[in-house]
């Protein structure tokens, strides 16, 4: 990882006088805790529009130009297809063909398709995946449901990062085809809880997870990340409510600019240890073999 | 250079403080963390959707003392109730005309293709004082008074000479932009959603550059979430100064010249 030396981010992009396209914000680096770890990106088409960062090449170049050492990857055909052990094998083969040692691939695992155990096989065994992604408010499940219990038992013994997505979008702007509800949480600190080898990150949760259902989830050992976190100081708050080392930095690109997980962190003004755990510190602990198991 | 950004778009709900003052001096430190140098603020310590004429009179105050608290950085926008035509028009008077308030500010009382809003702004064109309208159009139903881009491009065409800014640019801002592309006397803002990869590109292709506007929607949102999308946006640089501060500069010049207020 080279790009990440750097600079101060700056809500400009650095702009310098004369330039006539501004330069894309450069990762802070306060000199703690390594790289960058980008815990929310998506590769493919988004079905609804195109994306500016939508082919993997250009969204690998932005990542690699703004100093994320590894983001963690899914791919928008994992919501959508029900071939996902297609999906999951394209899935691999961009991120290695693209992002090699940058694109840490999380397959799409639908725990109500037929013979979904060996997703789960294929993408620990085939395509030696850190983890796997669910969409639960897509492929249409309750987050009590025994099957999703079944799963994290044997992404456990695997040693597997779960990663649930909420929402992929605010409900309000969905297209009228494809709009999904947001699904009911409120269930899942028990399927949780007695489960100690389960390792979840919830992605993109903060419209459909109240902050004290969160803290819940959060204290029966999830992660959640930031990308859909709002409010003035959001980041701090969060931090402050469920313990920083329970805050991983995600930026939900391509479908939101990826500077605005970053101006998050800028804005809540965290110290140098806080922020270092979050940028990476704390998903390098989740998953300190990712980017060894990828396959040669 | 930085640019001099200026946020259109925030509120005092949803940000720490016991007043008015103290949540406008609480905004402004997260604000200038990201460099933006002024904020537009309207509507009170708490989101009242229909006020009574008493309410609209307490609300303004709120913000009135947010303005006194910090006058150098912080601008008010009068906040109107298009079913309280006389108390709204009063209100211009107390608040934009005789105080420092620059601005209109107008949310879901009534949706905004009503005949109720006329005389409101036609005396928001008489001072030259921009409007600012939300405006969402939500996949999943509009609250009852919740005006539709659809319906200000009615309202903006009814009354060329007044000048509009369309809030959150219709929520749903690819029909949002279509929806307003031939209204020239409507800017959109940027703010009040997700920071949507390619909704700025979008804008500025379709409206122009100089027809779009930061603002937050602080602090239900994030100053940085919604600064993001210029900041992210594969746009020129002199496109973003634009966007950032200098089209609301322009748009406020008029009132902030009648008030001797320096830009």
């Amino acid at each position: 990882m080279k790009a990440a030396a750097a600079a101060t981010v700056s809500v400009a992009g650095g702009w310098a006088a004369g330039q006539d396209r501004p330069a894309l914000p450069a990762l802070e680096q306060k000199g703690t805790g390594g790289g960058w770890i980008d815990v929310n990106v998506t590769l493919g088409r988004w079905p609804f529009r195109r994306l500016p960062l939508d082919q993997p090449a250009a969204l690998a170049a932005k990542l690699r130009q703004v100093g994320v050492a590894q983001a963690w990857t899914g791919a928008f055909d994992g919501i959508f297809h029900k071939d996902i052990a297609g999906a999951n094998a394209r899935l691999a083969e961009e991120c290695r063909r693209h992002g090699l040692g940058l694109l840490e691939p999380f397959g799409s695992v639908n725990p109500k398709l037929p013979e979904w155990e060996a997703d789960l096989t294929r993408c620990a065994e085939e395509h030696r995946m850190a983890g796997i992604r669910l969409h639960p408010s897509y492929h249409g499940y309750r987050l009590d449901d025994s099957a999703l219990g079944r799963l994290l038992d044997l992404a456990g013994e695997r040693r597997m990062i779960v990663q649930i997505v909420a929402d992929m979008e605010d409900e309000r702007t969905q297209h009228p085809l494809g709009r999904a509800p947001h699904a009911d949480f409120k269930p899942f600190p028990k399927l949780l809880e007695g489960r100690p080898d389960a390792c979840v990150v919830l992605l993109n949760w903060f419209r459909s997870v109240p902050l004290a259902l969160a803290k819940q989830i959060a204290r029966a050992g999830a992660c959640l990340d930031i990308a859909t976190v709002e409010n003035v100081g959001g980041v701090a708050s969060l931090a402050r409510e469920v313990s920083t080392e329970r805050v991983l930095f995600g930026s939900h690109a391509p479908l939101f600019y990826f500077e605005s997980a970053v101006l998050k962190l800028k804005e809540s003004a965290l110290s140098a240890a806080a922020e270092a755990a979050i940028r990476g510190g704390n998903a390098r602990r989740l998953a300190p073999l990712a980017g060894a198991r990828a396959p040669v | 250079m930085e640019p001099r950004i200026w946020d259109a778009h925030c509120h005092l709900s949803g940000v720490p403080g016991e007043t008015p003052g103290k949540r406008a001096v609480q905004l402004l430190e997260y604000a200038g963390r990201l460099g933006i140098e002024r904020i537009c603020v309207s509507m009170g310590m708490s989101w009242i959707y229909d006020p009574s004429p008493e309410q609209l009179r307490a609300q303004n105050d709120d913000v009135l003392q947010a303005v006194q608290e910090l006058p150098e950085r912080v601008f008010g926008f009068v906040y109107l109730n298009p079913r309280h035509t006389e108390a709204s028009l009063a209100e211009i008077e107390r608040c934009l005309r005789d105080g420092p308030m620059v601005g209109v500010k107008l949310w879901v009382a009534r949706r905004c293709n009503a005949p109720e809003l006329d005389p409101l702004v036609r005396r928001a064109a008489e001072l030259g004082a921009v409007i600012l309208q939300h405006t969402y159009l939500k996949a999943t139903g509009n609250l009852p008074g919740e005006s539709t881009p659809i319906e200000l491009a009615e309202l903006a065409r009814r009354h060329p000479r007044a000048r509009f800014i369309a809030a959150h640019s219709g929520g749903d801002w690819e029909v949002g932009f279509r929806a307003l592309r031939d209204c020239g006397n409507v800017c959109v803002d940027l703010c009040g959603f997700d920071p949507a990869a390619g909704v700025t590109e979008m804008a500025v292709r379709e409206l122009g550059a100089e027809r779009v506007i930061y603002g937050s929607d602080a602090g239900g949102r994030s100053f940085a979430s919604q600064l993001a999308k210029v900041a992210g946006a594969d746009i020129p640089e002199s496109a973003k100064r634009l966007i950032l501060g200098q089209n609301l500069r322009c748009l406020l010049g008029p009132v902030l010249e009648s008030k001797g207020v320096k830009a």
